[in-house]
């Protein structure tokens, strides 16, 4: 057991699949000699050689576009593209090749790489280099889609991507990456489709991704502390596959739903989520499913105001206990 | 550096005659695919290669078995080139059970792994960096093919075509590049939205890569040409990019009866018609008009017995509408 950031646990989890299999390469942009803008790729270049850990032109279609070719013909590709944002240069990869082609090709062939991408905001980078992108990769079928929140968490979900024999987009948040964790030693191996209760409550639920888990967590101690609700929160940690069974056994258990989503309001992950606990636990509902989000607004960059954007602490609190208790 | 047909017997009987014969199938097969449209047995849209046949042909002569085969939405011809029976390209357009992808797919998509043709793409330009990606994956492990990608004269100005060239040269790529420029971007003449009088050619050097320009529908220049790029790459001396003059005899999709064409252009491009042209070529050399005939009427028996193949297979079974979204066969996104 030992004590890592959320950046080197990112580097723990490539160099432990690059170690075990050689057909996982990577690629992307200052990945290889400077070690990636976020420092989170640092020494791979040096472990595993230039053939393996490869620096590539500002290209993003091409970056992904060679990604997919080279998995779709025998490799388990990682690539990176830097900040989430720029999903939106290279989308045809990600909405109409890599997740069409098993389907198209009837089975014919397979698409099993790995998109890290640095996601979310917090760091006052403004409107184009912030933003939580997860539902523009949710929404399309043949995709898988993580989001983690802690740095054991993205060894073993890391590990559980490259494996995987699909698209993986595996979003790794920006302000996460200088918390850190303890991490067991030895080989770390999640999986897919899974929650995580991470505090046990009776009273409501709040779900939440990456750095909304942190701050559902801090609001859940002032809930107890301060209100005398005891609120269970869930990181949903995989978005698809969904893990619908643990998200609806704790409305079960709570009859109340809150989704914590760094995402602009319209059709963020939650409101999936929200759409699936009506139809389906409607009856174990005390109240009505309320989602705390960003407002329905770019990010801006000054910290004062990308502060009252993102959901933090106290509003997740003043939301929960003036609906609990309205 | 036009390069025009230069006769002499470096190709040889054999290789001639499979040369004719993959242009002969190509032109039977889509003239087919024409005519099951009208009996509105094919659905959908469709993009024919009439007129381009000696792409198709010298390249998939030129190319070995385990060589990778990247097309576009234009890729019936690609598709049989590589030895893809008949009745799974047509049968894929009729969208029944035989189809190559048992109409999962539909004409835009035609892909054989089996053949090495690994997928045809229908998003302009998506492929280039695929191909760069099956190259990669084939210098990284040392494998012996070569990626072949192909693709029309409206993908030059697409980004994709830039970064795949630039991304291709950097990592000295075993990628060849074929830009056939039939002279319309769907319906719009090329010339008018472009740059450079060479879509691909003169694009060429800003990639520090060769210019070269063939004439598209002589089937021994592509041959040459192609054989001698695909070398290169496998090799190990990089990607090249290669632009074939040709002209596609019919309109841009089933929808298109091509009536922005100036008077006469049909015409004249029809004295250049790549089968004309071979059937001359077989000639000159003394082939003999019987191997030639054979050639012929087992092609149409070939595109009879496919066209009553394709006829008498039923649709998929529904089954296949939740199939392989996931890499383990099925659909399943949550639990």
């Amino acid at each position: 057991m030992a004590e890592l950031s959320y950046r080197d646990a990112v580097i723990r989890g490539i160099s432990q699949e690059m170690e075990r299999d050689n057909n996982v390469v990577f690629l992307g942009e200052d990945i290889a000699k400077a070690g990636g803008v976020f420092k989170a790729t640092v020494g791979l270049y040096e472990k595993f050689g230039p053939l393996r850990v490869r620096d590539t032109p500002i290209s993003e279609q091409a970056i992904l576009g060679a990604a997919m070719g080279a998995a779709m013909t025998g490799l388990r590709p990682i690539a990176e593209i830097m900040f989430s944002d720029f999903i939106a240069v290279c989308y045809d990869y990600i909405a109409n090749e890599m997740p069409k082609l098993a389907y198209m090709t009837n089975g014919q062939m397979s698409c099993p790489l790995v998109i890290r991408t640095g996601n979310g905001g917090g760091l006052r980078f403004g409107a184009q280099h912030s933003q939580s992108i997860e539902n523009w990769t949710m929404m399309i079928p043949g995709l898988k889609v993580v989001a983690p929140s802690s740095p054991v968490d993205v060894i073993g979900l890391m590990a559980a991507a490259i494996r995987d024999n699909n698209p993986v987009i595996f979003h790794e948040h920006k302000a996460l990456y200088s918390t850190k964790g303890e991490v067991p030693d030895g080989e770390i191996v999640d999986t897919l489709g899974t929650a995580k209760i991470l505090r046990p409550g009776k009273d409501c639920t709040i779900l939440a991704l990456a750095m909304m888990v942190h701050r559902a967590m801090e609001a859940a101690e002032i809930l107890a502390r301060d209100h005398g609700i005891d609120a269970e929160v869930v990181d949903v940690r995989s978005l698809v596959p969904l893990d619908t069974q643990t998200i609806l056994g704790s409305v079960a258990k709570t009859g109340r739903l809150f989704t914590v989503e760094e995402n602009p309001r319209l059709l963020g992950w939650g409101a999936e989520i929200a759409s699936i606990v009506a139809d389906e636990a409607f009856w174990d509902l005390d109240g009505p499913i309320v989602r705390i989000t960003t407002p329905h607004i770019p990010l801006p960059a000054a910290d004062h105001l990308e502060d009252l954007a993102i959901p933090n602490a106290a509003r997740i609190v003043d939301k929960i206990v003036r609906v609990m208790n309205g | 550096m036009v390069q025009t047909t230069t006769a002499n017997d470096d190709i040889g009987t054999e290789t001639r005659l499979e040369l004719f014969r993959l242009q002969v199938e190509i032109r039977d097969c889509e003239k087919r695919a024409y005519d099951l449209f009208l009996q509105n047995l094919i659905k959908g849209t469709s993009h024919l290669s009439l007129g381009q046949e000696a792409i198709a042909a010298g390249f998939g002569v030129a190319m070995k078995k385990g060589d990778k085969s990247f097309c576009t939405y234009r890729g019936h011809a690609h598709t049989l080139a590589r030895g893809v029976p008949m009745e799974g390209m047509l049968g894929e357009l009729m969208l029944r059970d035989i189809g190559l992808m048992r109409g999962k797919g539909g004409s835009m998509h035609l892909t054989s792994v089996e053949h090495g043709v690994m997928g045809s793409y229908a998003i302009i330009g998506a492929h280039l960096p695929i191909a760069c990606g099956s190259a990669w994956r084939a210098q990284y492990l040392s494998e012996p093919d070569v990626s072949v990608c192909f693709f029309g004269d409206g993908t030059t100005n697409i980004g994709a075509f830039h970064e795949a060239l630039n991304f291709a040269v950097i990592w000295k790529l075993p990628v060849v590049f074929v830009c056939e420029n039939n002279l319309y971007m769907e319906y719009t003449p090329i010339h008018e939205v472009t740059a450079v009088h060479n879509p691909a050619g003169d694009r060429a050097s800003a990639y520090g890569l060769e210019k070269i320009v063939i004439d598209g529908n002589d089937a021994d220049v592509v041959y040459r040409t192609a054989s001698a790029a695909i070398e290169k790459a496998r090799k190990g001396e990089g990607p090249s990019l290669i632009e074939c003059l040709t002209y596609r005899h019919s309109g841009h999709s089933r929808a298109d009866p091509a009536k922005y064409r100036p008077a006469g252009e049909l015409e004249k491009w029809m004295e250049r018609d790549p089968l004309k042209i071979y059937r001359e070529r077989l000639s000159e050399f003394g082939i003999s008009g019987e191997a030639v005939q054979a050639i012929e009427a087992e092609s149409m028996r070939k595109v009879e017995a496919a066209t009553e193949l394709c006829k008498a297979s039923p649709p998929a079974p529904v089954e296949l509408l939740t199939a392989d979204v996931y890499a383990d066969g099925g659909w399943a996104w949550r639990n």
